[in-house]
């Protein structure tokens, strides 16, 4: 074994492992953005509830926040991975007895990322909102545009733009947090490289070059960012 | 009887009581966080089982001990790795600056999962170097290789709490010392760092929930902290209350944290409220 050079064991092919630690790469950044969608809605009317008049609404989306900022993210991931497929066996099978269930490690992950994505979200939404005068929605209804058009027109633009930096952080934070989904078997960057590690026995090796993926992909999500930003500054200045 | 009546219309409209759709929503969602609380609570006597308990609390309670106690130490040796830290990022010479800035940048840009796996079975790997050297006894240890991660990683994210709330007291602050004849080290003591503090309070307690939050990490790398023991004992019993105890466990600390930051803090800027 300790024959192979490094250059063989990063090579692509029956060999090497990169191409193993690519298609993790692929898993990686598939979780992240199917997360992504589902958190910002979520984080969007979670953010919509806080900052209604109606106290119990606001009170469902304060527990909603602190329970799921509260738990560790580990947890609320071995909660669900191992407690959803008992609680769904459980409903499952008053209707049909033989039923059995199990969880999807990519579809539990996308959850519990969902839920700890939105809940951060909607406190950088929540500080938005806050930030916009309410003589924007006064102006909304006083040309006749209804709540909803207010919200989707006037409001929304500008939620987007003075959210946008703090949601950048919660991006960057989920990519990271995807790691986490390796624990329960999810074939992505780490848990492909774990298994190169073990395989060859260069633990530092595969485990450096699964932290070089993961700065490489917040320095290309920073790039990314960087020019949505600047085409959002362009479009404010017109 | 008109002067009545034209009061009557002055007065504005009551305020509407009844089940606007906010209202029904906002119930509904209350109920339905009332269900489930009342669902996992109905569970936990169901699934009451004093033989688990007995067995596992003091379990649990050993575990609450060591996550508390790694972080405790991660925190600090975290707190002293950062001062360099933050001294390189806001010197004025580059190479230094460069060095914190790679070392910020690589620590706030991989997960923490990655980087404790680097430490313990990365490092660990160099078994021959590491026991010529004589550092065996200190990789070899997960809860050593934990505390190791944890410290370089909260240094980073302390480092850059501590630059922020320095370079956020004015400039003049360090005119107005300096015009004084107080040196760099006083100004720094005595006029930048109460200001400072205020600051970088809120900050910190962020960084203290979150480091007790990543604490559940080590349970990875076979530490038993509190995580750790929720896990065995799951692996022991397939009982899922061993990860609801643990879940209850883990609110409670972060809520006593978070409001106890929040007590600090409404006492220590007691000065500036009018």
């Amino acid at each position: 074994m300790p024959a192979q050079s490094i250059w063989t064991l990063l090579s692509w092919g029956p060999d090497g492992w990169s191409d193993d630690i690519a298609s993790g790469v692929l898993v990686t950044i598939a979780l992240a953005l199917a997360t992504l969608p589902i958190g910002l809605t979520i984080g969007f009317f979670v953010a919509f509830a806080k900052q209604q008049e109606e106290p119990s609404l606001r009170l469902a989306a304060n527990i909603y926040t602190t329970v799921f900022r509260g738990l560790p993210e580990l947890v609320t991931l071995f909660l669900f991975f191992f407690g959803m497929p008992l609680l769904l066996q459980y409903l499952v099978r008053l209707f049909n007895p033989d039923a059995t269930v199990d969880v999807n490690s990519f579809i539990a992950g996308m959850i519990v990322l969902s839920l700890i994505f939105s809940s951060y979200a909607s406190e950088v939404f929540l500080s938005a909102f806050r930030a916009i005068p309410k003589g924007q929605y006064e102006g909304g209804y006083a040309i006749g545009l209804s709540k909803w058009q207010t919200m989707r027109l006037v409001i929304l633009p500008q939620l987007l733009r003075i959210a946008f930096p703090g949601l950048e952080n919660c991006w960057l934070s989920l990519l990271k947090d995807t790691s986490l989904v390796s624990v329960v078997n999810l074939a992505e960057t780490l848990r492909n490289a774990g298994v190169a590690a073990r395989v060859t026995k260069h633990s530092f090796l595969f485990y450096s070059v699964a932290a070089l993926v993961f700065l490489v992909l917040a320095i290309l999500s920073s790039i990314v960012t960087g020019y949505i930003l600047r085409s959002l500054g362009r479009r404010e200045a017109r | 009887m008109s002067v009545s009546q034209a009061i009557a219309i002055d007065k504005p409209p009551p305020q509407a009581r009844g089940w606007p759709r906010a209202r029904i929503v906002g119930y509904a969602l209350v109920g339905l966080w009332v269900l489930f609380g009342l669902g996992i609570v109905a569970y936990l006597v169901h699934a009451w089982n004093a033989e688990f308990f007995a067995r596992y609390a003091p379990a649990y309670l050993q575990g609450l001990g060591t996550t508390l106690s790694l972080v405790a130490i991660s925190m600090v040796t975290g707190a002293i790795l950062s001062l360099p830290v933050a001294y390189g990022r806001m010197s004025k010479n580059k190479i230094l600056s460069g060095l914190a800035y790679c070392y910020v940048y690589f620590f706030r840009g991989t997960p923490l999962l990655v980087q404790t796996y680097l430490v313990y079975y990365g490092v660990g790997s160099f078994r021959p170097e590491l026991q010529t050297i004589g550092l065996w006894w200190f990789f070899r240890e997960a809860f050593y290789c934990g505390v190791f991660a944890f410290s370089l990683n909260t240094a980073a994210y302390q480092a850059e709490i501590l630059r922020g709330a320095i370079e956020s007291v004015p400039r003049g602050q360090w005119e107005g010392a300096a015009s004084l004849g107080l040196h760099k080290l006083q100004t720094l003591r005595k006029v930048i760092m109460p200001q400072a503090i205020i600051v970088a309070l809120r900050p910190y307690g962020n960084e203290l929930i979150l480091m007790i939050k990543a604490s559940a990490i080590v349970a990875i790398i076979t530490v038993y902290d509190l995580m750790g023991n929720a896990k065995l004992a799951y692996a022991k019993s397939f009982d899922i209350q061993a990860y609801i105890w643990v879940a209850i466990v883990y609110l409670v600390l972060v809520e006593i944290l978070r409001h106890g930051v929040e007590w600090i803090e409404r006492r220590i800027t007691i000065h500036l409220k009018r």
